[in-house]
């Protein structure tokens, strides 16, 4: 199973390294070349939702991805790319790709010095570590997304079919949990 | 609710920002540009080294009012320095929120001996260093982040290379190592045998490691990544250009692209006039001294 994993910028190699230690094949994307490659999942990291959403744009990325993950190529984007997957930000103008059907506060929990860590329940996966940079969370969601996980209150994890969007940096630490969730959902799909 | 310490928190914002561009800025439009232009994260400071250079003088922490005024511009990290070992500087940039503070060279320190002790501060600190002794000393100190010191405000890469290299080549000393010449080193470097025992397991230092001090075209800020950056600063080089938005969009796609000689190649066109360099043997103030 190959798995690529956008490396515009952020906070990609942890996310290459934890799917590496599962067994997963992984590459990089950096510029339109790398879309030749066959890829059976896509991993949007942590980082900057500005800078990514902007590179996707102008190293042409963003249509043909978007045309994939459209089209039910599983995605798994952690905090910069749930942003990047929310189909309405709150508070910002910009979209991304939009394919989810959720609506995202960026740095909802204020500037560094709200950034927090957590241990709670996602549905399905357990209780897992919850590391939250600077994060967004979601406050509204589409009839056809399953909310995964609450922490006061606030939504932090949520899927719509083969796309899995989370608040917090799974890729921090070393719990694989979410990482398995995802290539089994590849798997399944 | 489980714990992990703030230090690990501020740590890993720091991984957030590889492989991006930190710009410096004077004003809310500055940060927008550059923003706009892809940075990871803005530098508010009041005057950027060129020009503290040219003006001479003390200089010190900028009006927090400026600071909170890029701050409400922009969406993404706002940074800001403080003079270094000036801790009451530092309490100030906590106390408005800052999301990162750069204990700096560039300008004035404010104690010619110690450095701030980073552990007592929530906020993150960067710190420069132009060796691996002065990055672990920092990271000692708690800083959660470390650059290149280079040469601030010069335009000049050469002094960014020297402190990148050196720090690399002595980090491959103390991998090839046995387990028991490290205490040693730990005495030679003045710090504690664990951070030394890190870098000989890990290879690299505890923390991020980011390019600073000299960086002024795509191909200065490529090469600083193709020799081990993690991403960079990119201080007088920008708003002291001839086209600021051109050559900062042109700098982050080269950091993201950084082996990729062609396209790096069609970002170095037409980029208009670089910041005017000044060689380091002509300045008199060699900020890359202060702090060790």
């Amino acid at each position: 199973m190959t798995i690529a994993v956008l490396a515009v910028q952020g906070a990609f190699i942890e996310h290459e390294k934890m799917l590496q230690e599962l067994g997963a094949d992984t590459f990089e994307i950096r510029q339109k070349s790398d879309l030749d490659r066959h890829f059976d999942g896509l991993v949007l990291p942590g980082g900057e939702s500005t800078v990514m959403g902007k590179l996707l744009r102008e190293l042409d990325l963003y249509e043909p991805l978007k045309e994939k993950i459209k089209q039910g190529l599983p995605v798994f984007g952690t905090c910069a790319g749930l942003i990047l997957l929310a189909k309405e930000l709150s508070n910002d103008e910009k979209r991304h790709f939009g394919t989810m059907d959720i609506s995202v506060k960026r740095n909802a929990y204020g500037r560094q010095l709200g950034s927090f860590y957590a241990e709670e329940t996602i549905e399905g996966i357990g209780i897992v570590p919850m590391t939250f940079i600077r994060a967004p969370y979601i406050e509204k969601v589409g009839d056809n997304v399953s909310v995964l996980a609450t922490v006061d209150g606030n939504i932090v994890a949520a899927r719509q079919g083969n796309q899995l969007g989370i608040s917090f940096h799974p890729e921090l630490g070393s719990d694989l949990k979410i990482h398995q969730y995802f290539l089994d959902m590849v798997k399944g799909a | 609710m489980a714990n992990k310490s703030r230090y690990d928190l501020n740590k890993e914002l720091a991984q957030m920002l590889k492989g991006g561009v930190i710009m410096d800025v004077t004003t809310p439009e500055q940060a927008r540009i550059a923003e706009e232009a892809g940075a990871c994260a803005v530098m508010a400071l009041e005057r950027i080294p060129a020009d503290i250079r040219a003006a001479g003088g003390v200089s010190r922490m900028s009006d927090p009012k400026m600071i909170k005024g890029i701050q409400e511009a922009v969406s993404i990290p706002v940074m800001a320095k403080c003079r270094i070992g000036h801790f009451v500087e530092a309490q100030i940039l906590e106390a408005i929120e800052i999301d990162y503070i750069d204990e700096s060279e560039v300008l004035s320190p404010a104690d010619d001996k110690y450095h701030i002790d980073k552990t007592k501060f929530k906020v993150p600190f960067v710190c420069g260093a132009k060796d691996l002794g002065e990055a672990l000393r920092r990271i000692n100190e708690g800083a959660s982040m470390i650059r290149t010191k280079g040469e601030p405000g010069t335009g000049d890469v050469v002094q960014a290379v020297t402190h990148m290299r050196k720090m690399n080549s002595e980090i491959r000393r103390i991998v090839s190592m046995r387990e028991d010449e490290l205490f040693d080193v730990a005495k030679e470097l003045q710090v504690p045998y664990e951070l030394v025992q890190y870098v000989h397991e890990n290879e690299k230092l505890p923390v991020v490691n980011f390019a600073a001090g000299g960086v002024a075209t795509p191909a200065d800020a490529a090469l600083m990544m193709q020799l081990g950056a993690e991403g960079v600063f990119v201080g007088s080089g920008i708003f002291k250009s001839g086209d600021p938005k051109k050559r900062a969009q042109a700098i982050v796609k080269a950091v993201t692209n950084y082996t990729d000689a062609k396209m790096i190649a069609e970002l170095s066109e037409d980029l208009g006039e670089a910041m005017v360099g000044i060689n380091p043997h002509e300045i008199e103030i060699l900020m890359a001294e202060r702090g060790k």
